[in-house]
């Protein structure tokens, strides 16, 4: 059965756990395994991340997550209205980080690859959407 | 997100306890300093993880810091008991090749 959600927050480092665990939560119909789980409620921090970090210099803006799921497929989309990014593919590069001198990384989109099956990171008009996809392995399968 | 530690055979032993994320790693990041600055009488680190229910990649830049900070007095630290995906965050990342992994 199709389903779907979209909500709407401030993008402060407060709302992390909240959106991580809201994409947990609804997706646990589908009978996920607890690594995939941890898996999805990675990537998505991940995203959320980045948003706070980098999207918005000046003042806090508003993050949209929408999740949708058919069967056991998972689609989320993160969106931001902030600033973009200006070279994808070098953001998309492990270890690379625009703030070298906050402790950062560099590793959050290589986490979102590995952790899910699919990602595509786009420019808007106004801000970015991230969209990951991952595929959950049947609930029953023969061991 | 709490930190324990004690010293035992002159070995820091830190256990992080909660969730580690954007929120709280400015928190983390100041009492683990507090904590390597005030504490006397170890040689070495271990930071234990086996009460760390969440992680991303906002830990391995929290842990290089700590690294960077004790490579300038020789102590070395070491990581045990990593949850399956912050093993898979640290292995991408390359920290054990700093920060070896002990069983």
């Amino acid at each position: 059965m199709k389903n779907s959600m979209e909500i709407k927050f401030k993008a402060i480092a407060e709302n992390e756990a909240f959106a991580r665990n809201v994409v947990a939560s609804f997706i646990l119909p589908l009978n996920p395994s607890i690594s995939e789980l941890e898996d999805i409620k990675t990537a998505v921090n991940e995203a959320i991340t980045n948003v706070i970090v980098h999207a918005y210099p000046e003042k806090a803006g508003e993050i949209t997550m929408k999740v949708s799921t058919t069967a056991n497929k998972v689609e989320i989309h993160i969106t931001d209205k902030g600033v973009g990014i200006q070279d994808i593919e070098r953001a998309l590069t492990p270890f690379y980080t625009s703030k070298p001198n906050e402790e950062r990384s560099g590793m959050g989109f290589t986490v979102m690859e590995s952790f899910m099956d699919k990602l595509e990171v786009k420019n808007n008009k106004e801000g970015v959407t991230v969209v990951m996809f991952k595929e959950l392995e049947p609930a029953v399968v023969g061991i | 997100m709490q930190i324990k530690s004690r010293i035992v055979n002159k070995t820091l032993y830190i256990l992080l306890s909660g969730e580690l994320d954007e929120y709280t790693a400015q928190t983390v990041r100041k009492n683990l300093d507090l904590l390597l600055d005030t504490q006397k009488g170890f040689v070495q680190i271990v930071m234990d993880l086996s009460e760390l229910t969440f992680m991303d990649s906002t830990g391995v830049g929290v842990l290089i810091g700590r690294y960077k900070k004790m490579r300038e007095c020789n102590k070395p630290i070491f990581i045990t008991n990593p949850s399956r995906n912050a093993e898979r965050i640290f292995k991408m990342s390359g920290l054990y090749e700093i920060m070896p992994k002990i069983v």
